[in-house]
Formats: structure tokens, sequence, C-alpha cells
């Protein structure tokens, strides 16, 4: 613990410029991935535990396209578009089976899933790490706000974030669709009752899901490199953002997402070598005071 | 016989003992004697996990801290105090379900999806310590320097067959423990529990103190767990406490069955078997154990014990 580096750091405008910069940026990528988790949790009453096999495939995706095309944008579409179809196809033919049986066997469905495609990325991709690379488009020199130094496309990730949970939010309360999702959420049997085909539904929530998560892992090549265990770390971390704002809360999920960002940002300057710990103990203090999530409904 | 369950499961246990003490005597396969060892240690963590998911309904991802941390406290105990091995092993096992005791306090309040998470919070938290306490656990090295298998009862810790003959009777002994905990009047009240909590609680059932001391008898049957995988590496490691090992011993439950005592045991059979074979043909092993849990989960849709049960019923009827 290095409390007086932190103090340091707090003091310093461009330091924490910095640091919260990277924290905002872990802390978007992970609100997209959990966004998906909770919206399927919210709508299925289904932990997804392969959530973090979409983000990983749709950053090997996203490599591949590429590397096929050498267009940043392009590359982005494919990994998200790929990942919507890859979540109705994993809905239809895996977890539609699946649901009403206990909570074990979903997860072991998952399981088996995240294990197959870590290995088919291995024999496709290799084991070995890959980086994407920074785009040439976003290689123009830093911003600097008040002394610390943003690359651009780091002010482009959390922009794309914060637009998707500006029209992810306005959809689930202003449109059609938005609105039988969320009266799903509360009564799929009524709401298949009047009419509405759940099964398309629960298909699409599915597509949004996976759609988010592959473009977290697109979003995430230039920054991160890509591995066949990426998404194991990511699902942990999808899990604890969801369980912080609350399982099936959208706005629950970008806060407790900033939350966890600003303490990974800070946290290495503080805590080097611990920010997971201290990312857990977050988490349970959070559990035991409120259990059911920051902006969870009560239990 | 049929009159009393408990003799009946006794003289079972005292059987499988005898075969397994048996086996080497006729015949020596270092490879058959491994499998044991190995196998001892995951029965008890799974089936004492199964405490947990099969009999209460409470399904813990964080069990893995428990095998873990029975695993360290052994080593460490081993090798800095001059305890005897058997006074270090109860020492560890005691130290493990204290620290269940204070865990499941913290835990065993929330309802079913909270409690699973916080308790894999709690066991990714105990890792992160381990991993970043290098001082005393060596950090993601792990405990090295070996644990030193002193001689007790005339049993020589270091060679391969008498490790063998104390996991076997170590697991079939802890086994029959669990047995017991399971077909008692507290069992059945946690299986009441797991069927109606809220007519549980009517019929007067305190319900955290319930679940609070199943949580802490099942973190302690892991420790024994843990010591015997402690024995077997001689040392301990990060990965026996985080949260894949948890995974496994869910999987394992999963297979066998959670609504036989032995499932889990059967699961752990399985699991390892075909965590050895898989190894030795190609180093996709996660592509083959996910088409085969894949093929489990959707063609058998239960575990393989509970599976026989059900067509067993059904064909007696």
């Amino acid at each position: 613990m290095d409390f007086n580096a932190l103090g340091a750091c707090f003091t310093t405008p461009a330091c924490v410029v910095t640091q919260a910069t990277s924290g905002l940026i872990v802390g978007m990528l992970l609100f997209l991935v959990a966004a998906g988790l909770t919206l399927i949790f919210g709508v299925l009453k289904i932990v997804n535990f392969a959530h973090g096999t979409f983000y990983m495939l749709g950053g090997y995706v996203a490599y591949s396209a590429y590397v096929a095309t050498d267009s940043y944008a392009l590359a982005v579409l494919a990994g998200a578009v790929a990942m919507a179809l890859f979540g109705v196809l994993f809905e239809r033919v895996l977890m539609s089976r699946v649901y009403g049986s206990n909570v074990l066997m979903q997860l072991l469905v998952c399981y088996a899933v995240v294990l197959i495609f870590d290995d088919i990325v291995k024999i496709v991709w290799g084991p070995e790490f890959r980086a994407m690379g920074m785009p040439a488009a976003f290689q123009v020199p830093p911003l600097f706000i008040a002394g610390g130094v943003v690359p651009p496309f780091y002010a482009v990730l959390i922009g794309i974030a914060a637009l998707i949970a500006i029209v992810l939010s306005l959809g689930l309360s202003r449109t059609r669709l938005g609105k039988t999702v969320r009266a799903a959420a509360v009564n799929p049997q009524m709401v298949s009752a009047l009419g509405v085909n759940t099964t398309v539904l629960f298909a699409i929530v599915f597509a949004i899901g996976g759609g988010l998560a592959g473009l977290a892992g697109a979003l995430a090549g230039p920054v991160r490199s890509l591995s066949p265990g990426m998404g194991f770390s990511i699902l942990i971390e999808g899990f604890i953002v969801t369980v912080i704002g609350g399982m099936g809360s959208i706005a629950g999920a970008m806060v407790a997402a900033l939350i966890i960002g600003l303490v990974r940002g800070f946290g290495t300057i503080g805590f080097p070598g611990f920010t997971d710990g201290l990312i857990y103990i977050v988490m349970i203090g959070i559990l035991v005071l409120r259990p059911q999530g920051l902006f969870g409904r009560p239990l | 016989m049929k009159r009393n369950p408990a003799l009946r499961d006794a003289l079972f246990a005292a059987i499988v003992l005898i075969l397994l003490l048996a086996i080497p005597m006729l015949h020596r396969s270092p490879a058959f004697e491994d499998f044991i060892i190995r196998l001892s240690a995951m029965a008890l963590f799974a089936t004492s996990l199964n405490l947990l998911v099969g009999t209460t309904g409470m399904v813990s991802f964080g069990h893995g801290m428990f095998y873990g941390f029975a695993a360290y406290a052994f080593g460490l105990t081993m090798q800095l105090t001059e305890l005897s091995l058997p006074v270090a092993a109860l020492f560890a096992v005691a130290l493990t379900t204290i620290a269940a005791l204070v865990v499941g306090a913290i835990c065993v309040r929330l309802s079913t999806d909270y409690f699973a998470f916080i308790t894999l919070a709690v066991q990714m938290l105990f890792f992160s310590v381990i991993v970043s306490w290098q001082s005393l656990t060596g950090g993601d090295q792990g405990l090295r320097g070996g644990i030193p298998r002193r001689r007790i009862f005339g049993f020589d810790l270091g060679s391969q067959l008498h490790l063998y003959q104390f996991c076997a009777i170590v697991a079939v002994l802890g086994l029959l423990a669990l047995r017991h905990v399971s077909m008692s009047p507290f069992g059945n009240t946690l299986r009441m529990i797991r069927d109606n909590a809220e007519r549980a609680s009517f019929v007067g059932i305190v319900l955290w103190r319930a679940r609070l001391l199943a949580f802490t008898i099942a973190g302690g049957f892991a420790g024994i767990g843990g010591v015997l995988a402690a024995l077997f590496v001689s040392g301990a490691y990060p990965e026996l406490a985080d949260w894949p090992n948890s995974g496994q011993a869910i999987f394992a439950v999963m297979l066998g069955g959670i609504n036989s005592f032995l499932g889990p045991v059967l699961g752990a059979m399985i699991l390892l078997a075909l965590n050895d074979l898989v190894q030795r043909f190609t180093e996709y092993h996660g592509l083959v154990l996910g088409i085969v849990i894949l093929a489990f989960a959707l063609g058998l849709r239960r575990g393989v014990l509970d599976f026989i049960h059900l067509v067993w019923s059904k064909r007696a009827r």
C-alpha cells in the first residue's frame, strides 16, 4: 500500500486526468459487457456465463476483419454483428433447451461453450497473444487535458460507450420493443399471453447482449492484446459490475462499471499488485450493505 | 439390515476401504494409486460442496477457497512449526472450519444468486491475498520447499503406497462422516429448507443458523480434501483457491448427480478420468471436455447417478 503516492496523485491534475481516463476506458468496456449480462438476466433470469466468450470472439473477429480490410470501422462492425448472430445461435441451439431447469445446468452448458471456444480460438488464431495495433486514423498526437495525456482513441472509445448507454436507456424506455422487453422482465407469461412472440423476443435480447459484448471486444482490440483466455477475466469483472449495480439494471451497470474502472485506475497507484483484491472488497462491502445492488429492486 | 441405515453405510464403507487397501497388495499400479490419491481429495471436495448444493440448495461458487485455505494452512504449519503431521492436519482443518464460519456468517443471509456471487467474491479476495502476500505464501509461484512428510503411525507419507493408504482411509472415513450428516435429522432439516424455505421457517427452524452450520461443515470437509491435495503436491498453489477449481467441484457434482450421495464421487471420478484421458490424446482438451459436458447436460439433463435412479424407478413402476 502506498498512500503517499496516491495522495501525490490526487494533488496533481495531470496524474488525476491520466488515471481517470485509463480507469474510464476500463469502465466503459466493462459497461458494454455488463449491460448485455444484466439485460439477459433481467429478461430471462439467466446468468450467461458464456458472455466472456462473446467478448473474446468479438475481439478476434474484429482482428481478422481489420487485417483483411484494413478498416477499423468495418472491423468493429464485423465484431458486433458477428456476435449478435452468435448470440442468437447460442440462445436458439443451446440455452433455450435448458430454460427452466436448474441454474447449475445452465452454468454447465455455458461452461462447455467457454471451453470449446477457447480451444477453437487456439486452433484458428493460435495460442499466442495477438495485438491489433492502433489503427492509422488514431495515430495522431495525444490530447493534453490539464497536463494529463489522453490518447485520442481513448476519447473515441469513451464517446462510443456513452452513446451506446444513452441509446440503450432511451431505447428501453421509449421504443415499443424496449417497453416489451421491460414488460417481459416483469412478467413473461403475461407478455406472451398478450400476443407477443416471446421466443423472438428472447432471441433479440441475446442478439443485443452478444452484439454489445462483441462491440466491447472489438473496441478493446487496439488497447488490449487478444488471447484465448481473455473472456474469462472480463466475465468475472462483468459479474462484479452487474452484481454491484443490481442485476437487471442498465443504469446500475453504468454506475458500477465507472466505480470499478476508477478503483482500477487509481488502485494501481495506491495499491499496486492488489487492485483485484480491492475490487472484491468493494463488491463484498456493497453486497453486505445492500444485497440487491445499488440500483436493484429490493429482494 | 434395512432397519439400520447407519450400520449399512458403515458396512459399505468398510467393504470399499478393504477393497481399496487390498488392490495394491495384489497388483501395484502407480497410475491407479496416483488416481485414487487425487480422487480422494477431489471426492471430499465435491461431496462437501454437494451438502450445500444438493442437500441445502445453496449454490456456492467459492467452495475452492476452503480447499486452498486448508492446503496453505497445512503447508505453512508444517513448514513453520515442529508440529507432527496429524496435529498440523487437524489444526489446518480446524482453522478452515473457523474460516468457513466467518465467511458463512457474512454470506448465508443473501438469497440464491447473490449468495453465489458473494461466495465467489470472497474466494477471489482470498486468492488475491495469496497471490500478493509473497513473503508468506510465495505468491503465484505457490508454497515451495515441500512439506516435510514426517512418519505418522508407521505411515511413511514419502512412499506412494503409504500415501495411497492414508488418503484412502481419510477419504472413506470423511465421506462416511458426511453421509452421516446428510442422513441425520439435521440433514433432513437442510432438505426441508431446500424444498420450501418458507415452510421450514414456519415450523420454527432458524434458516440462517441451519444454513450457516451446513456451510461451516461443508467448509471443514473441503478442508480435509485440501490437506490431502497439499500432501499429494507437497505444497500449495494459488490455483487450488482459484475459481476454475471451484468450477471443477461444481462440474463433478453436476456430472455425478446432486440428489445421490455418491453422485459427486462418481462425478469426480468421471472428471479426473476424462481429464487424464483427453490430455493424453490431444492438446485441445477443453474442446473435447466441453463437448462431453454438453452431451451430458443436453442429453441426460441431470447427473449420471440421478439419471440411473430415474430410469430405475420408472422401470420399477
